[in-house]
Protein backbone atom coordinates (compact mmCIF):
# COMPACT_ATOMS: atom_id res chain seq x y z
CA UNK A 1 0.00 0.00 0.00
CA UNK A 2 1.29 3.41 -0.89
CA UNK A 3 0.15 6.84 0.14
CA UNK A 4 -1.84 8.35 -2.72
CA UNK A 5 -3.18 11.47 -1.07
CA UNK A 6 -1.61 13.41 1.72
CA UNK A 7 -3.28 16.46 3.20
CA UNK A 8 -0.93 18.62 5.25
CA UNK A 9 -2.22 21.36 7.51
CA UNK A 10 -4.84 22.48 5.03
CA UNK A 11 -6.41 25.79 6.05
CA UNK A 12 -8.85 28.08 4.31
CA UNK A 13 -10.11 31.40 5.54
CA UNK A 14 -12.99 33.38 4.07
CA UNK A 15 -12.49 36.85 5.54
CA UNK A 16 -12.61 36.37 9.30
CA UNK A 17 -14.25 32.97 9.03
CA UNK A 18 -12.01 29.92 9.17
CA UNK A 19 -13.77 27.30 7.07
CA UNK A 20 -11.05 24.67 7.30
CA UNK A 21 -8.52 24.76 10.11
CA UNK A 22 -5.25 22.85 9.87
CA UNK A 23 -6.66 19.56 8.64
CA UNK A 24 -4.15 16.75 8.01
CA UNK A 25 -4.60 13.14 7.04
CA UNK A 26 -3.46 10.75 4.35
CA UNK A 27 -5.17 8.12 2.27
CA UNK A 28 -3.52 4.99 0.94
CA UNK A 29 -4.26 2.92 -2.10
CA UNK A 30 -7.08 0.50 -1.38
CA UNK A 31 -8.62 2.70 1.27
CA UNK A 32 -12.12 4.12 1.13
CA UNK A 33 -12.14 7.05 3.46
CA UNK A 34 -15.42 8.44 4.73
CA UNK A 35 -15.08 12.16 5.28
CA UNK A 36 -17.76 13.03 7.79
CA UNK A 37 -19.03 16.15 9.41
CA UNK A 38 -22.20 18.15 9.96
CA UNK A 39 -23.34 20.46 7.20
CA UNK A 40 -21.05 23.47 7.03
CA UNK A 41 -18.18 21.72 8.80
CA UNK A 42 -15.81 22.31 5.89
CA UNK A 43 -16.03 19.00 4.04
CA UNK A 44 -16.69 20.51 0.62
CA UNK A 45 -14.18 23.32 1.13
CA UNK A 46 -11.51 20.75 1.95
CA UNK A 47 -12.35 18.75 -1.15
CA UNK A 48 -12.31 21.86 -3.33
CA UNK A 49 -8.81 22.62 -2.12
CA UNK A 50 -7.56 19.09 -2.70
CA UNK A 51 -8.93 19.11 -6.24
CA UNK A 52 -7.30 22.45 -7.03
CA UNK A 53 -10.52 24.41 -7.33
CA UNK A 54 -9.86 26.64 -4.34
CA UNK A 55 -6.39 27.63 -3.26
CA UNK A 56 -5.59 27.01 0.39
CA UNK A 57 -4.81 29.92 2.71
CA UNK A 58 -2.05 27.69 4.07
CA UNK A 59 -1.05 24.05 3.98
CA UNK A 60 -1.25 21.85 0.93
CA UNK A 61 -2.31 18.51 -0.46
CA UNK A 62 0.04 16.11 -2.21
CA UNK A 63 -1.57 13.75 -4.70
CA UNK A 64 0.58 10.93 -6.11
CA UNK A 65 3.68 13.02 -5.45
CA UNK A 66 2.39 16.26 -6.97
CA UNK A 67 1.73 19.29 -4.79
CA UNK A 68 -1.56 21.04 -5.52
CA UNK A 69 -0.20 24.50 -4.72
CA UNK A 70 2.77 24.04 -7.08
CA UNK A 71 1.38 21.98 -9.93
CA UNK A 72 -2.42 21.96 -9.80
CA UNK A 73 -2.72 20.65 -13.38
CA UNK A 74 -0.70 17.52 -12.55
CA UNK A 75 -2.82 16.96 -9.45
CA UNK A 76 -6.02 17.34 -11.47
CA UNK A 77 -4.78 14.66 -13.85
CA UNK A 78 -4.52 12.14 -10.99
CA UNK A 79 -7.93 12.93 -9.55
CA UNK A 80 -11.45 12.03 -10.56
CA UNK A 81 -13.84 14.40 -8.85
CA UNK A 82 -17.58 14.50 -8.35
CA UNK A 83 -18.43 17.99 -7.06
CA UNK A 84 -21.23 18.47 -4.56
CA UNK A 85 -24.61 18.24 -6.28
CA UNK A 86 -22.97 16.80 -9.40
CA UNK A 87 -23.14 19.96 -11.56
CA UNK A 88 -23.27 19.10 -15.28
CA UNK A 89 -23.77 20.94 -18.55
CA UNK A 90 -27.50 20.38 -18.77
CA UNK A 91 -27.80 21.15 -22.47
CA UNK A 92 -25.35 18.39 -23.37
CA UNK A 93 -25.98 14.67 -23.69
CA UNK A 94 -23.98 12.13 -21.66
CA UNK A 95 -22.29 11.27 -24.98
CA UNK A 96 -21.26 14.89 -25.52
CA UNK A 97 -20.19 15.46 -21.94
CA UNK A 98 -18.10 12.32 -21.65
CA UNK A 99 -16.56 13.07 -25.05
CA UNK A 100 -15.66 16.55 -23.88
CA UNK A 101 -14.12 15.33 -20.62
CA UNK A 102 -12.16 12.69 -22.55
CA UNK A 103 -10.84 15.37 -24.93
CA UNK A 104 -9.79 17.68 -22.11
CA UNK A 105 -8.13 14.78 -20.33
CA UNK A 106 -6.14 14.10 -23.47
CA UNK A 107 -7.64 10.71 -24.27
CA UNK A 108 -7.61 9.90 -27.98
CA UNK A 109 -8.29 7.10 -30.41
CA UNK A 110 -9.01 3.65 -29.01
CA UNK A 111 -8.13 4.71 -25.43
CA UNK A 112 -10.82 7.35 -25.64
CA UNK A 113 -13.35 4.92 -27.04
CA UNK A 114 -12.69 2.24 -24.44
CA UNK A 115 -12.62 4.73 -21.55
CA UNK A 116 -16.03 6.06 -22.51
CA UNK A 117 -17.47 2.58 -23.16
CA UNK A 118 -16.16 1.38 -19.83
CA UNK A 119 -17.64 4.30 -17.86
CA UNK A 120 -20.98 4.01 -19.67
CA UNK A 121 -21.13 0.27 -18.95
CA UNK A 122 -20.15 0.64 -15.29
CA UNK A 123 -22.82 3.24 -14.64
CA UNK A 124 -25.42 1.75 -16.98
CA UNK A 125 -25.90 4.88 -19.01
CA UNK A 126 -26.73 3.18 -22.32
CA UNK A 127 -30.42 3.99 -22.32
CA UNK A 128 -29.87 7.73 -21.76
CA UNK A 129 -26.61 8.06 -23.68
CA UNK A 130 -28.05 10.42 -26.27
CA UNK A 131 -30.62 12.18 -24.12
CA UNK A 132 -30.17 15.75 -22.91
CA UNK A 133 -28.79 15.74 -19.37
CA UNK A 134 -31.26 18.43 -18.26
CA UNK A 135 -34.12 16.02 -18.89
CA UNK A 136 -32.64 13.12 -16.90
CA UNK A 137 -33.71 11.99 -13.44
CA UNK A 138 -31.58 12.87 -10.44
CA UNK A 139 -30.25 9.32 -10.27
CA UNK A 140 -29.07 9.38 -13.86
CA UNK A 141 -27.53 12.82 -13.46
CA UNK A 142 -25.55 11.58 -10.49
CA UNK A 143 -24.42 8.59 -12.52
CA UNK A 144 -23.29 10.82 -15.38
CA UNK A 145 -21.33 12.83 -12.81
CA UNK A 146 -19.72 9.64 -11.54
CA UNK A 147 -19.00 8.47 -15.08
CA UNK A 148 -17.02 11.64 -15.87
CA UNK A 149 -15.13 11.23 -12.58
CA UNK A 150 -13.98 7.66 -13.29
CA UNK A 151 -13.50 8.17 -17.03
CA UNK A 152 -9.69 8.33 -17.00
CA UNK A 153 -9.35 5.55 -14.39
CA UNK A 154 -7.86 7.96 -11.82
CA UNK A 155 -5.63 6.90 -8.94
CA UNK A 156 -7.53 9.10 -6.53
CA UNK A 157 -11.28 9.44 -6.55
CA UNK A 158 -12.91 12.25 -4.61
CA UNK A 159 -16.67 12.10 -4.35
CA UNK A 160 -18.63 14.84 -2.60
CA UNK A 161 -21.87 13.30 -1.34
CA UNK A 162 -22.12 10.73 -4.14
CA UNK A 163 -25.40 9.20 -2.97
CA UNK A 164 -27.15 12.36 -1.83
CA UNK A 165 -30.72 12.38 -3.12
CA UNK A 166 -30.63 8.89 -4.58
CA UNK A 167 -33.20 6.21 -3.79
CA UNK A 168 -32.11 3.11 -1.83
CA UNK A 169 -31.57 1.01 -4.96
CA UNK A 170 -29.42 3.68 -6.57
CA UNK A 171 -27.48 4.14 -3.35
CA UNK A 172 -26.79 0.44 -3.28
CA UNK A 173 -25.54 0.51 -6.89
CA UNK A 174 -23.25 3.46 -6.28
CA UNK A 175 -21.83 1.86 -3.14
CA UNK A 176 -21.21 -1.38 -4.97
CA UNK A 177 -19.39 0.52 -7.68
CA UNK A 178 -17.24 2.29 -5.11
CA UNK A 179 -16.44 -1.06 -3.49
CA UNK A 180 -15.45 -2.53 -6.85
CA UNK A 181 -13.13 0.33 -7.70
CA UNK A 182 -11.49 0.58 -4.31
CA UNK A 183 -8.90 -2.17 -4.86
CA UNK A 184 -6.26 -0.09 -6.60
CA UNK A 185 -7.41 3.43 -5.82
CA UNK A 186 -7.59 5.81 -2.93
CA UNK A 187 -11.18 6.96 -2.55
CA UNK A 188 -12.50 9.80 -0.42
CA UNK A 189 -16.24 10.12 0.06
CA UNK A 190 -17.77 13.00 1.92
CA UNK A 191 -21.10 12.32 3.47
CA UNK A 192 -23.31 13.08 6.39
CA UNK A 193 -25.00 9.70 6.08
CA UNK A 194 -23.51 7.36 8.65
CA UNK A 195 -24.98 4.24 7.09
CA UNK A 196 -22.71 5.00 4.17
CA UNK A 197 -19.63 4.70 6.36
CA UNK A 198 -20.79 1.30 7.51
CA UNK A 199 -21.58 0.27 3.98
CA UNK A 200 -18.44 1.25 2.07
CA UNK A 201 -15.70 2.87 4.14
CA UNK A 202 -12.82 1.19 5.85
CA UNK A 203 -11.77 4.39 7.55
CA UNK A 204 -13.50 7.54 8.73
CA UNK A 205 -12.28 11.07 9.36
CA UNK A 206 -14.67 13.37 11.18
CA UNK A 207 -14.40 17.14 11.03
CA UNK A 208 -16.40 19.73 12.92
CA UNK A 209 -16.15 23.50 12.60
CA UNK A 210 -13.27 23.07 10.18
CA UNK A 211 -11.05 20.95 12.41
CA UNK A 212 -10.42 17.22 12.48
CA UNK A 213 -11.99 15.64 15.56
CA UNK A 214 -11.66 11.91 14.86
CA UNK A 215 -9.77 9.55 12.58
CA UNK A 216 -10.14 5.78 12.70
CA UNK A 217 -11.94 2.72 11.39
CA UNK A 218 -15.73 2.71 11.71
CA UNK A 219 -15.30 0.10 14.47
CA UNK A 220 -12.96 2.45 16.36
CA UNK A 221 -15.61 5.11 16.19
CA UNK A 222 -18.35 2.78 17.32
CA UNK A 223 -16.23 1.88 20.31
CA UNK A 224 -16.51 5.48 21.44
CA UNK A 225 -20.25 5.16 21.72
CA UNK A 226 -21.64 4.81 25.22
CA UNK A 227 -23.85 2.11 23.77
CA UNK A 228 -20.87 0.04 22.64
CA UNK A 229 -21.25 -3.53 24.00
CA UNK A 230 -24.57 -2.71 25.59
CA UNK A 231 -27.03 -5.59 25.73
CA UNK A 232 -30.46 -5.37 24.26
CA UNK A 233 -33.08 -7.63 25.87
CA UNK A 234 -36.60 -8.04 24.51
CA UNK A 235 -39.06 -9.32 27.10
CA UNK A 236 -42.67 -9.13 28.27
CA UNK A 237 -43.41 -5.70 29.69
CA UNK A 238 -44.53 -7.02 33.11
CA UNK A 239 -41.10 -8.56 33.64
CA UNK A 240 -39.17 -5.32 33.06
CA UNK A 241 -38.93 -4.33 36.73
CA UNK A 242 -37.66 -7.77 37.62
CA UNK A 243 -34.93 -7.47 34.96
CA UNK A 244 -33.99 -4.01 36.16
CA UNK A 245 -33.37 -5.07 39.71
CA UNK A 246 -31.52 -8.19 38.51
CA UNK A 247 -29.03 -6.40 36.27
CA UNK A 248 -28.37 -3.66 38.76
CA UNK A 249 -26.44 -6.25 40.75
CA UNK A 250 -23.92 -6.56 37.90
CA UNK A 251 -20.70 -4.70 38.56
CA UNK A 252 -20.11 -2.94 35.23
CA UNK A 253 -23.61 -1.79 34.39
CA UNK A 254 -24.05 1.96 34.31
CA UNK A 255 -27.78 2.01 33.68
CA UNK A 256 -30.85 0.60 32.01
CA UNK A 257 -32.80 2.32 29.26
CA UNK A 258 -36.24 1.41 28.05
CA UNK A 259 -36.88 1.19 24.35
CA UNK A 260 -40.13 0.91 22.38
CA UNK A 261 -42.96 -1.45 23.34
CA UNK A 262 -44.31 -3.65 20.56
CA UNK A 263 -47.13 -6.14 21.23
CA UNK A 264 -46.50 -5.98 24.97
CA UNK A 265 -42.82 -6.75 24.44
CA UNK A 266 -40.38 -4.10 25.69
CA UNK A 267 -36.86 -3.56 24.48
CA UNK A 268 -34.55 -2.97 27.43
CA UNK A 269 -31.07 -1.70 26.83
CA UNK A 270 -28.52 -2.53 29.49
CA UNK A 271 -25.69 -0.03 29.14
CA UNK A 272 -22.23 -0.97 30.40
CA UNK A 273 -19.57 1.27 31.93
CA UNK A 274 -16.73 2.13 29.51
CA UNK A 275 -17.80 -0.48 27.01
CA UNK A 276 -17.15 -3.47 29.26
CA UNK A 277 -18.43 -6.82 28.10
CA UNK A 278 -21.51 -7.59 30.16
CA UNK A 279 -23.47 -9.93 27.96
CA UNK A 280 -22.54 -13.06 29.88
CA UNK A 281 -23.35 -11.46 33.23
CA UNK A 282 -26.72 -10.29 31.93
CA UNK A 283 -27.45 -13.71 30.57
CA UNK A 284 -26.55 -15.26 33.90
CA UNK A 285 -28.93 -12.95 35.75
CA UNK A 286 -31.72 -13.84 33.35
CA UNK A 287 -31.22 -17.53 34.02
CA UNK A 288 -30.79 -17.20 37.79
CA UNK A 289 -33.89 -15.08 38.19
CA UNK A 290 -35.80 -17.18 35.74
CA UNK A 291 -36.72 -14.26 33.47
CA UNK A 292 -37.79 -15.43 30.02
CA UNK A 293 -36.34 -13.19 27.27
CA UNK A 294 -37.55 -13.28 23.70
CA UNK A 295 -34.35 -11.88 22.23
CA UNK A 296 -30.98 -10.90 23.57
CA UNK A 297 -28.14 -9.38 21.58
CA UNK A 298 -25.08 -7.13 21.88
CA UNK A 299 -25.20 -3.65 20.34
CA UNK A 300 -22.22 -2.59 18.22
CA UNK A 301 -22.38 1.00 19.28
CA UNK A 302 -24.22 3.67 17.43
CA UNK A 303 -22.30 5.74 14.90
CA UNK A 304 -24.84 8.54 14.90
CA UNK A 305 -24.48 8.77 18.62
CA UNK A 306 -20.70 9.02 18.37
CA UNK A 307 -21.04 11.48 15.54
CA UNK A 308 -23.28 13.75 17.58
CA UNK A 309 -21.01 13.44 20.56
CA UNK A 310 -17.74 14.29 18.82
CA UNK A 311 -19.07 16.97 16.51
CA UNK A 312 -20.83 18.88 19.26
CA UNK A 313 -18.11 18.64 21.91
CA UNK A 314 -16.73 22.02 20.93
CA UNK A 315 -20.12 23.68 21.20
CA UNK A 316 -20.27 23.02 24.91
CA UNK A 317 -16.86 24.57 25.55
CA UNK B 1 -3.62 23.67 -27.23
CA UNK B 2 -5.78 20.55 -27.48
CA UNK B 3 -7.38 21.50 -24.19
CA UNK B 4 -8.27 24.97 -25.45
CA UNK B 5 -9.61 23.41 -28.62
CA UNK B 6 -11.75 20.93 -26.67
CA UNK B 7 -13.24 23.76 -24.60
CA UNK B 8 -13.87 25.85 -27.71
CA UNK B 9 -15.66 22.99 -29.41
CA UNK B 10 -17.88 22.39 -26.40
CA UNK B 11 -18.74 26.08 -26.14
CA UNK B 12 -19.49 26.41 -29.81
CA UNK B 13 -21.78 23.39 -29.65
CA UNK B 14 -23.44 24.93 -26.61
CA UNK B 15 -24.32 28.01 -28.70
CA UNK B 16 -25.96 25.92 -31.36
CA UNK B 17 -27.79 23.69 -28.89
CA UNK B 18 -29.91 26.65 -27.79
CA UNK B 19 -32.04 29.00 -29.90
CA UNK B 20 -29.62 31.81 -29.05
CA UNK B 21 -27.37 31.00 -31.99
CA UNK B 22 -30.15 31.08 -34.57
CA UNK B 23 -31.86 34.12 -33.08
CA UNK B 24 -28.56 35.97 -33.02
CA UNK B 25 -27.63 35.11 -36.60
CA UNK B 26 -31.06 35.92 -38.02
CA UNK B 27 -31.32 39.23 -36.16
CA UNK B 28 -27.79 40.18 -37.05
CA UNK B 29 -28.29 39.47 -40.74
CA UNK B 30 -31.67 41.23 -40.82
CA UNK B 31 -30.36 44.31 -39.05
CA UNK B 32 -27.14 44.38 -41.05
CA UNK B 33 -29.23 44.32 -44.24
CA UNK B 34 -31.78 46.86 -43.04
CA UNK B 35 -29.19 49.36 -41.84
CA UNK B 36 -27.16 49.06 -45.03
CA UNK B 37 -30.07 49.64 -47.37
CA UNK B 38 -32.33 52.00 -45.41
CA UNK B 39 -30.11 54.04 -43.13
CA UNK B 40 -26.90 53.65 -45.06
CA UNK B 41 -28.52 54.40 -48.42
CA UNK B 42 -26.58 51.66 -50.20
CA UNK B 43 -28.22 52.32 -53.57
CA UNK B 44 -28.60 56.09 -53.26
CA UNK B 45 -24.90 56.53 -52.60
CA UNK B 46 -24.18 55.07 -55.99
CA UNK B 47 -20.77 53.89 -54.94
CA UNK B 48 -19.41 50.39 -55.30
CA UNK B 49 -18.23 49.96 -51.73
CA UNK B 50 -19.49 48.54 -48.43
CA UNK B 51 -18.97 51.66 -46.29
CA UNK B 52 -22.69 51.85 -45.59
CA UNK B 53 -22.59 48.20 -44.52
CA UNK B 54 -19.62 48.39 -42.18
CA UNK B 55 -20.42 51.75 -40.61
CA UNK B 56 -23.35 50.27 -38.70
CA UNK B 57 -21.49 47.27 -37.37
CA UNK B 58 -20.33 48.97 -34.16
CA UNK B 59 -23.94 49.81 -33.32
CA UNK B 60 -25.17 46.30 -34.03
CA UNK B 61 -22.33 44.84 -32.00
CA UNK B 62 -23.11 47.17 -29.15
CA UNK B 63 -26.13 45.15 -28.09
CA UNK B 64 -25.66 41.87 -29.95
CA UNK B 65 -22.15 41.00 -28.80
CA UNK B 66 -22.87 41.39 -25.08
CA UNK B 67 -25.71 38.91 -25.67
CA UNK B 68 -23.19 36.42 -27.04
CA UNK B 69 -20.69 37.02 -24.26
CA UNK B 70 -23.00 37.23 -21.26
CA UNK B 71 -23.38 33.49 -20.72
CA UNK B 72 -19.71 32.56 -21.02
CA UNK B 73 -18.87 32.62 -17.31
CA UNK B 74 -22.05 33.76 -15.56
CA UNK B 75 -23.81 30.56 -16.57
CA UNK B 76 -20.94 28.35 -15.40
CA UNK B 77 -20.95 29.99 -12.01
CA UNK B 78 -24.70 29.96 -11.65
CA UNK B 79 -25.06 26.27 -12.50
CA UNK B 80 -21.92 25.25 -10.60
CA UNK B 81 -20.36 23.66 -13.69
CA UNK B 82 -17.37 25.94 -13.21
CA UNK B 83 -16.30 23.48 -10.53
CA UNK B 84 -16.52 20.64 -13.04
CA UNK B 85 -14.57 22.61 -15.64
CA UNK B 86 -11.87 24.00 -13.39
CA UNK B 87 -11.13 20.67 -11.70
CA UNK B 88 -10.33 19.12 -15.06
CA UNK B 89 -6.66 19.51 -15.99
CA UNK B 90 -7.24 22.96 -17.46
CA UNK B 91 -5.45 26.20 -16.69
CA UNK B 92 -7.48 29.35 -16.23
CA UNK B 93 -5.94 30.92 -19.31
CA UNK B 94 -6.84 27.86 -21.42
CA UNK B 95 -10.42 28.02 -20.19
CA UNK B 96 -10.68 31.77 -20.84
CA UNK B 97 -9.19 31.45 -24.33
CA UNK B 98 -11.27 28.38 -25.18
CA UNK B 99 -14.50 30.15 -24.32
CA UNK B 100 -13.48 33.39 -25.98
CA UNK B 101 -12.47 31.70 -29.23
CA UNK B 102 -15.77 29.81 -29.34
CA UNK B 103 -17.73 33.04 -29.04
CA UNK B 104 -15.45 34.77 -31.54
CA UNK B 105 -15.80 31.97 -34.07
CA UNK B 106 -19.52 32.18 -33.58
CA UNK B 107 -19.56 35.88 -34.47
CA UNK B 108 -17.27 35.10 -37.40
CA UNK B 109 -19.87 32.65 -38.70
CA UNK B 110 -22.52 35.38 -38.50
CA UNK B 111 -20.17 37.79 -40.27
CA UNK B 112 -19.35 35.33 -43.05
CA UNK B 113 -23.07 34.81 -43.64
CA UNK B 114 -23.31 38.45 -44.77
CA UNK B 115 -21.51 37.39 -47.97
CA UNK B 116 -24.54 38.09 -50.21
CA UNK B 117 -23.92 41.80 -49.74
CA UNK B 118 -20.40 41.32 -51.03
CA UNK B 119 -21.73 39.43 -54.04
CA UNK B 120 -24.30 42.18 -54.58
CA UNK B 121 -21.78 44.98 -54.63
CA UNK B 122 -19.52 43.00 -56.96
CA UNK B 123 -22.45 42.33 -59.24
CA UNK B 124 -23.47 45.98 -59.34
CA UNK B 125 -20.05 47.48 -59.75
CA UNK B 126 -16.38 46.87 -59.34
CA UNK B 127 -15.48 47.67 -55.74
CA UNK B 128 -12.02 47.55 -54.22
CA UNK B 129 -12.18 44.07 -52.71
CA UNK B 130 -9.03 44.77 -50.71
CA UNK B 131 -10.86 47.51 -48.83
CA UNK B 132 -13.85 45.22 -48.31
CA UNK B 133 -11.57 42.51 -46.97
CA UNK B 134 -9.96 45.01 -44.61
CA UNK B 135 -13.46 46.00 -43.52
CA UNK B 136 -14.31 42.43 -42.68
CA UNK B 137 -11.06 42.00 -40.77
CA UNK B 138 -11.69 45.23 -38.86
CA UNK B 139 -15.25 44.24 -38.09
CA UNK B 140 -14.09 40.83 -36.88
CA UNK B 141 -11.44 42.39 -34.65
CA UNK B 142 -13.90 44.86 -33.21
CA UNK B 143 -16.33 42.04 -32.47
CA UNK B 144 -13.45 40.35 -30.65
CA UNK B 145 -12.76 43.47 -28.62
CA UNK B 146 -16.42 43.76 -27.64
CA UNK B 147 -16.47 40.06 -26.81
CA UNK B 148 -13.41 40.25 -24.58
CA UNK B 149 -15.18 42.98 -22.61
CA UNK B 150 -18.33 40.85 -22.52
CA UNK B 151 -16.44 37.77 -21.36
CA UNK B 152 -14.66 39.78 -18.66
CA UNK B 153 -17.91 41.26 -17.35
CA UNK B 154 -19.57 37.84 -17.48
CA UNK B 155 -16.94 36.54 -15.05
CA UNK B 156 -17.84 39.29 -12.58
CA UNK B 157 -21.41 38.16 -11.96
CA UNK B 158 -23.51 35.04 -11.96
CA UNK B 159 -26.46 36.95 -13.37
CA UNK B 160 -26.56 36.99 -17.16
CA UNK B 161 -28.85 40.02 -17.41
CA UNK B 162 -26.49 42.10 -15.29
CA UNK B 163 -23.60 40.83 -17.39
CA UNK B 164 -25.40 41.93 -20.54
CA UNK B 165 -26.30 45.42 -19.32
CA UNK B 166 -22.86 46.19 -17.86
CA UNK B 167 -21.06 44.82 -20.91
CA UNK B 168 -23.24 46.90 -23.23
CA UNK B 169 -22.56 50.03 -21.15
CA UNK B 170 -18.82 49.34 -21.07
CA UNK B 171 -18.73 48.76 -24.83
CA UNK B 172 -20.67 51.96 -25.35
CA UNK B 173 -18.10 53.94 -23.36
CA UNK B 174 -15.24 52.41 -25.32
CA UNK B 175 -16.97 53.06 -28.58
CA UNK B 176 -17.87 56.66 -27.82
CA UNK B 177 -14.70 57.67 -26.05
CA UNK B 178 -13.58 59.70 -29.05
CA UNK B 179 -16.87 61.57 -29.29
CA UNK B 180 -18.15 64.69 -27.59
CA UNK B 181 -20.38 63.27 -24.80
CA UNK B 182 -17.58 61.22 -23.30
CA UNK B 183 -14.87 63.77 -24.05
CA UNK B 184 -16.70 66.58 -22.30
CA UNK B 185 -17.21 64.39 -19.26
CA UNK B 186 -13.44 64.13 -18.97
CA UNK B 187 -12.44 67.60 -20.12
CA UNK B 188 -13.76 69.28 -17.00
CA UNK B 189 -11.31 67.70 -14.60
CA UNK B 190 -8.70 65.67 -16.46
CA UNK B 191 -5.49 66.93 -18.02
CA UNK B 192 -5.39 67.24 -21.84
CA UNK B 193 -3.09 64.24 -21.91
CA UNK B 194 -5.74 62.07 -20.25
CA UNK B 195 -8.45 63.45 -22.52
CA UNK B 196 -6.35 62.56 -25.56
CA UNK B 197 -5.60 59.17 -24.09
CA UNK B 198 -9.31 58.48 -23.64
CA UNK B 199 -9.97 59.67 -27.18
CA UNK B 200 -7.34 57.33 -28.53
CA UNK B 201 -9.16 54.40 -26.93
CA UNK B 202 -12.18 54.94 -29.15
CA UNK B 203 -13.24 51.86 -31.05
CA UNK B 204 -15.00 53.98 -33.62
CA UNK B 205 -11.91 55.95 -34.61
CA UNK B 206 -9.81 52.83 -35.10
CA UNK B 207 -12.57 50.89 -36.80
CA UNK B 208 -13.39 53.72 -39.23
CA UNK B 209 -9.76 53.93 -40.21
CA UNK B 210 -9.62 50.22 -41.01
CA UNK B 211 -12.87 50.13 -42.99
CA UNK B 212 -11.80 53.11 -45.09
CA UNK B 213 -8.92 50.98 -46.26
CA UNK B 214 -6.32 53.04 -44.47
CA UNK B 215 -3.95 50.30 -43.51
CA UNK B 216 -2.34 51.39 -40.28
CA UNK B 217 -0.87 48.59 -38.19
CA UNK B 218 -1.59 50.59 -35.05
CA UNK B 219 -5.36 50.18 -35.50
CA UNK B 220 -5.02 46.39 -35.63
CA UNK B 221 -2.61 46.36 -32.72
CA UNK B 222 -4.99 48.54 -30.75
CA UNK B 223 -7.93 46.14 -31.14
CA UNK B 224 -5.78 43.08 -30.48
CA UNK B 225 -4.32 44.64 -27.34
CA UNK B 226 -7.81 45.47 -26.05
CA UNK B 227 -8.62 41.79 -26.48
CA UNK B 228 -5.47 40.70 -24.65
CA UNK B 229 -5.95 43.11 -21.76
CA UNK B 230 -9.55 42.11 -21.14
CA UNK B 231 -8.87 38.39 -21.46
CA UNK B 232 -6.02 38.71 -19.00
CA UNK B 233 -8.31 40.58 -16.59
CA UNK B 234 -10.91 37.91 -17.29
CA UNK B 235 -8.56 35.14 -16.17
CA UNK B 236 -7.72 37.01 -12.97
CA UNK B 237 -11.39 37.54 -12.15
CA UNK B 238 -12.20 33.88 -12.82
CA UNK B 239 -9.47 32.84 -10.38
CA UNK B 240 -10.65 35.27 -7.74
CA UNK B 241 -14.33 34.59 -8.05
CA UNK B 242 -14.65 30.92 -8.88
CA UNK B 243 -15.02 29.78 -5.30
CA UNK B 244 -17.61 32.35 -4.27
Amino acid sequence: MSTMLEIKGLTRQFGQFIAVNNVSFSVESGEVLGFLGPNGAGKSTTMKMVTGFLSPTSGTAVVCGDDVTRDPIAVKRHIGYLPEGAPLYEDMTPAGLLGFVANVRGLAGSDRRSAIDNAVAKLQLDEVYNQQIGTLSKGFKRRVGLAQAILHDPDVLILDEPTDGLDPNQKFQVRELIGEMSKDKAIVISTHLLEEVDAVCNRAVVIARGAKVADGTPADLERRSRYYNSVSVHLKTDRVDQLKSAVERIEHVSGVELGPVVDDVTQVLVVPMDGSEIVEAVNLQLVENNIPAEQIYVERGRLDDVFRQITSEGDAQ
Amino acid sequence: MNTTLAISRRELNAYFSTPLAYVFIVIFLALAGATTFYFGGFFQRGQADLASFFSFHPWLYLFLIPAVGMRLWAEERKSGTIELLMTLPVSTIQAVLGKFFAAWIFTAIALVLTFPIWITVNYLGSPDNGVIFAGYVGSFLMAGAFLSIGSFVSALTRNQVIAFVIAAAACFLFMMSGLEPVQSAFRGWASPFVVDLVASLSFLTHFDAITKGVFDLRDFIYLLSVICVFLFANAIVVDLKKGS
